[in-house]
């Protein structure tokens, strides 16, 4: 049996293994490339919200800076923005003052880094690692949102609701009030006598059945219904609350400045902010932390809004207020009601024009205001304008100086269309998208929940650089010194093993760009250490070779070695995996860029050091006499 | 042949009861150090501030120490990091105060009290809240991790072999955490991150060394299961001092120039790495051995389920196999049978 064997045994491999190492290399290679390029100092200009980018303002751009004397390297538009690429970043930097200049409000001018990769390579989709704010240096933000003030406050929006609803139905009441503390939070609805009360159970049953559970209390003087809020209600008030923040964040971002921004939710009451860049997290800090608030305000039709902002000067009783786009417009003094008084806004479709729609609903104060205000102006217009407050810390003369920002944006002028009080409509919006802008726009400025930073990580960018250069060195360092000791140790096969050990690498950083995964200093560590790990594949086979040489004869000691290892192998790595898995379920972001480069350099290296190395020992030994093995 | 071709015949596992002594004294003195002295928690686990600073000249500690205080942070650490230009300023969280403007204001109270152009090199800040629960979380990511090994080796092996790894595997958190106990290196997520990263590199050295011994249980006919484990350990020596060393080698690598940040996570795995290979032959096997691991244990739990029939027609073919081996050795090193002899292989 064993004889017979041997005489098979010839270490040939079939042409196609070699093809597809032959394929999988240049594919390494190729995709592993463009992150020899490095970066070029750029310019991104986005549009801000519902201004869209026109040929017009390409040339206007192209002009701009080519009358401000600064050489473009490249520029192109695509996905709706600009990329204008620089010499330096000297001219970068002036330039992004010149086109905020021109383009305002109307536009996001950021700086960015964008890849040189070459065109040929940028035709193939190959582009380079994505590197994490510790090594390109940025702030990374944490905010948890108050789910337990969003949840009291949405038991208060109803204390007005439902006095209104009991009134209707002739009910009297004595109080409603909200009590207990968290989880026992509850809205109670006291009454005279016991059959009042469940008169007004029945009332209440009807309407609310579907957002509350009830439970009375008799025994008291007052018998009393205790609303609490069903746990599908609280769960959807947390959802709104963390999806409202989420999008007043992005707003606020945009402001910033930042050419790539990450904005993610976390867990279900976390928003990771990521700001790649940023040095100054004093003033990334007060624009997040802005506060909002609106205003309902009647628009001023006598005057001229474009003449008014050219004098600077505005009728009687109005003031001149702005359009997100820019355009101007008069709005009365008066505000009719504002943020506080709104108890909920959101999306639909009129049934009546087929056109999307918010729906707004005010509380009872707000209601009277309304209906007052609206009996009289049937015809006018009305419109929201929609306010943030924040602090600024600017540096004057060497003297902190803290100023009250305020951005007041007109979001909605509508015509009012007859008398109404605590509910309507806003109608006429062009589309879904818009009635839903506009509705978590209303929310925000009525009813955000509050947060709070509670993780910040900032990296300077010269601690960065740093980590750039101490973590390369540190790879290129371990890995000579991992290929010297391999190749005394093991000679030829040493060397077979350093050519796959290399070819580990490239297909490790080829595999990390295509997937675009982000490169983090723990990163950097998590190659290392599969550097360091994965010629353990080889050991294992070269020592069972050497130990198969005593007893067979060369080409069957090969064979053996390659076969028997593997199980070893596959067992180990399989091991090291499932410890991998667990930390990146369990990690955060630089424990799971760990755990990524882990993962991928234990897969990878099990090919090289497998196939890899057998192929070409076999190309080197195979089928031929041979009296002794250099290993 | 060259020296190099001989199996070692060390006497691992007589020793394993010396080994037995320092390990319980080791993880001993861990829990002193734990209890003496505590873990030098980060602020990941903490919570609270931390800032890095460059100054463009050597600081003076106790200068800036003073300004601090004076500045009203008395309870901040200022320490060197790296170099005496780079300080590392530690602020405990405090209640009702707005700690995620902290950073702003340490910034601006050291900027007026020092001419030097001081650069902000990174900024930190943990809330209390996140710390416990990242403790949390890490605590139960190592619990995971031993379970699924413990579950995995259990399926793949035997009962006592997965019982002998997990016990390594905890001798060996045990003691790098003891390690870092007594020396007051600061342990932060990174660290936490290199014990997990130890526990997959450990268990890698002790399931090589296990394969081994069960191949040798199947292929041996005789021996005491603490001679075919000595023969096992000693067949693997060469491997491990190799891969130890290559792993070794690039962690060095990264302790000396990774930089300061990534100086923790090094050392754990390089303290992981040292005791991971140890315990592999020492600490699982010993235990795997105490728990009376034997060759009929292995023979019935093969890898995957098979019927008796399937299971005797393996043990003919590797009886066969091993029979041939023998056959081919004797005809063509005569000489090497007897080395093999003097190295107590038993046959």
């Amino acid at each position: 049996m064993f004889e017979s064997k041997q005489n098979i045994i010839t270490n040939v491999y079939p042409a196609w293994k070699y093809l597809l190492l032959v394929v999988i290399t240049v594919i390494g290679l190729t995709y592993a490339m463009p992150n020899l390029f490095g970066d070029d100092p750029a310019v991104q200009v986005s549009p801000a919200k519902s201004v869209e980018f026109t040929a017009e303002t390409q040339s206007k751009v192209a002009n701009t800076l080519q009358a401000a004397g600064l050489p473009v390297k490249s520029s192109v538009f695509e996905a709706g923005h600009f990329l204008i690429r620089f010499e330096n970043t000297e001219d970068q930097l002036k330039a992004k003052s010149v086109l905020k200049d021109l383009l305002g409000r109307q536009a996001v001018v950021a700086l960015n880094l964008a890849p040189a990769t070459p065109h040929f390579l940028r035709n193939l989709g190959a582009s380079p690692m994505y590197l994490g704010l510790d090594l390109r240096g940025g702030v990374h933000f944490l905010m948890d949102v108050d789910m337990e003030t969003a949840v009291s406050k949405a038991y208060a929006r109803y204390v007005d609701e439902i006095k209104g609803t009991l009134r209707e139905e002739k009910v009297r009441y004595l109080t409603v009030d909200v009590e207990g503390e968290a989880k026992n939070k509850a809205l109670a609805v006291k009454f005279k006598d016991l059959p009042t009360m469940q008169a007004g159970l029945a009332v209440l049953n009807a309407s609310y059945s579907d957002r509350f559970k009830f439970k009375t209390v008799e025994e008291t003087a007052s018998p009393q219904v205790l609303l609490s809020l069903s746990p599908k209600t609280i769960a959807e008030t947390q959802k709104y609350a963390l999806q409202q923040n989420i999008n007043t964040l992005r707003n606020r971002v945009n402001e910033l400045g930042v050419a790539e921004p990450v904005i993610q939710q976390q867990g279900d009451r976390r928003i990771v902010v990521e700001l790649p860049g940023v040095q100054d997290t004093a003033r990334a800090k007060e624009i997040l932390g802005a506060t909002a608030t609106l205003e309902f305000r009647l628009v001023e039709e006598k005057g001229d809004p474009y003449r008014a902002e050219k004098t600077g000067y505005a009728p009687n009783g109005s003031i001149i207020y702005h359009f997100r786009d820019g355009k101007p417009i008069l709005l009365k003094r008066h505000t009719i009601v504002s943020g506080e008084n709104v108890v909920n806004a959101s999306s639909g479709i009129d049934s009546q024009q087929g056109s999307s729609m918010v729906n707004v609903t005010l509380d009872g104060a707000g209601g009277r205001k309304m209906l007052a205000t609206t009996k009289e102006n049937v015809g006018n217009r009305m419109a929201v304008v929609f306010i943030e407050n924040r602090v600024e810390t600017i540096e004057e003369n060497g003297v902190k100086v803290k100023n009250r920002i305020t951005n007041k944006d007109v979001i909605n002028a509508a015509v009012i269309r007859g008398q109404f009080a605590d509910r309507f409509q806003i109608t006429g919006l062009d589309s879904p998208q818009e009635a839903q802008d506009l509705a978590l726009l209303l929310r925000a400025g009525a009813l955000a929940a509050p947060m709070e930073i509670v993780e910040e990580r900032t990296v300077g960018p010269s601690l960065g650089q740093d980590n750039i250069n101490q973590g390369f060195m540190s790879v290129i360092v371990g890995f000579v010194l991992v290929l010297i000791l391999m190749a005394w140790r093991y000679k030829m096969f040493g060397m077979v093993a350093n050519v796959a050990l290399t070819l580990n690498l490239i297909i490790i950083i080829a595999v990390l760009s295509m997937l675009q995964a982000t490169l983090t200093l723990p990163g950097i560590a998590g190659i290392v250490l599969t550097v360091g790990m994965a010629v353990d594949a080889n050991v294992l086979i070269f020592e069972r070779i050497r130990e198969e040489m005593r007893t067979s004869p060369i080409q069957s000691a090969i064979h053996a070695g390659y076969e028997k290892a593997f199980v070893t192998i596959a067992d180990a790595n399989i091991t090291t995996l499932l410890a991998a898995i667990v930390l990146f379920s369990f990690g955060t972001g630089p424990i799971k860029g760990f755990a990524i480069t882990l993962s991928i350099g234990i897969i990878t290296s099990m090919f090289t050091a497998i196939l890899g190395t057998r192929a070409v020992i076999n190309l080197m030994y195979g089928n031929k006499r041979i009296q002794k093995l250099s290993i | 042949m060259s020296n190099e071709m001989h199996t070692t015949n060390i006497n691992f596992m007589g020793q394993r009861h010396i080994a037995l002594a320092l390990s319980i004294v080791l993880i001993i003195a861990s829990f002193a150090g734990l209890w003496l002295k505590g873990l030098n928690f980060g602020i990941d686990f903490t919570g609270g501030t931390l800032i890095e600073l460059s100054y463009p000249q050597p600081v003076d500690l106790p200068k800036l120490r003073t300004d601090l205080s004076e500045a009203g942070f008395g309870s901040a650490i200022a320490q060197h990091f790296g170099s005496a230009e780079d300080v590392l300023i530690r602020i405990a969280p405090r209640e009702g105060l707005n700690s995620a403007q902290l950073s702003n204001q340490v910034m601006d109270s050291l900027k007026a009290v020092s001419e030097d152009d001081i650069t902000l090199r990174r900024v930190e800040f943990v809330g209390p809240q996140v710390g416990d629960e990242l403790t949390e979380d890490g605590a139960l990511a190592v619990l995971y991790a031993l379970f699924g090994v413990l579950i995995y080796v259990a399926l793949r092996f035997e009962w006592r072999f997965s019982v002998g790894s997990v016990t390594a595997l905890i001798h060996d958190v045990i003691l790098t955490v003891g390690v870092f106990a007594w020396t007051g290196m600061q342990f932060d997520l990174t660290v936490l991150a290199a014990i997990l990263a130890v526990i997959g590199y450990s268990l890698n050295d002790t399931i090589v060394v296990f394969d081994r011994v069960r191949e040798n249980f199947r292929v041996m006919r005789d021996g005491s299961p603490v001679q075919v484990t000595n023969i096992a350990v000693n067949q693997m020596l060469s491997r491990t001092i190799m891969t130890s060393l290559t792993t070794l080698l690039v962690l060095l690598a990264l302790f000396f120039l990774g930089g300061e940040v990534i100086h923790g996570f090094a050392a754990a795995l390089i303290v992981g790495v040292v005791v991971g290979t140890y315990s592999s032959t020492y600490v699982a096997s010993a235990v795997a051995l105490m728990l009376g691991v034997s060759k009929e244990d292995l023979m019935s739990a093969p890898k995957e389920e098979k019927d008796s029939e399937a299971a005797e027609l393996e043990l003919q073919r590797l009886f066969h196999e091993h029979e041939a081996r023998l056959e081919a050795k004797a005809a063509t090193k005569g000489k090497r049978l007897d080395d093999e002899d003097a190295e107590g292989i038993p046959r």
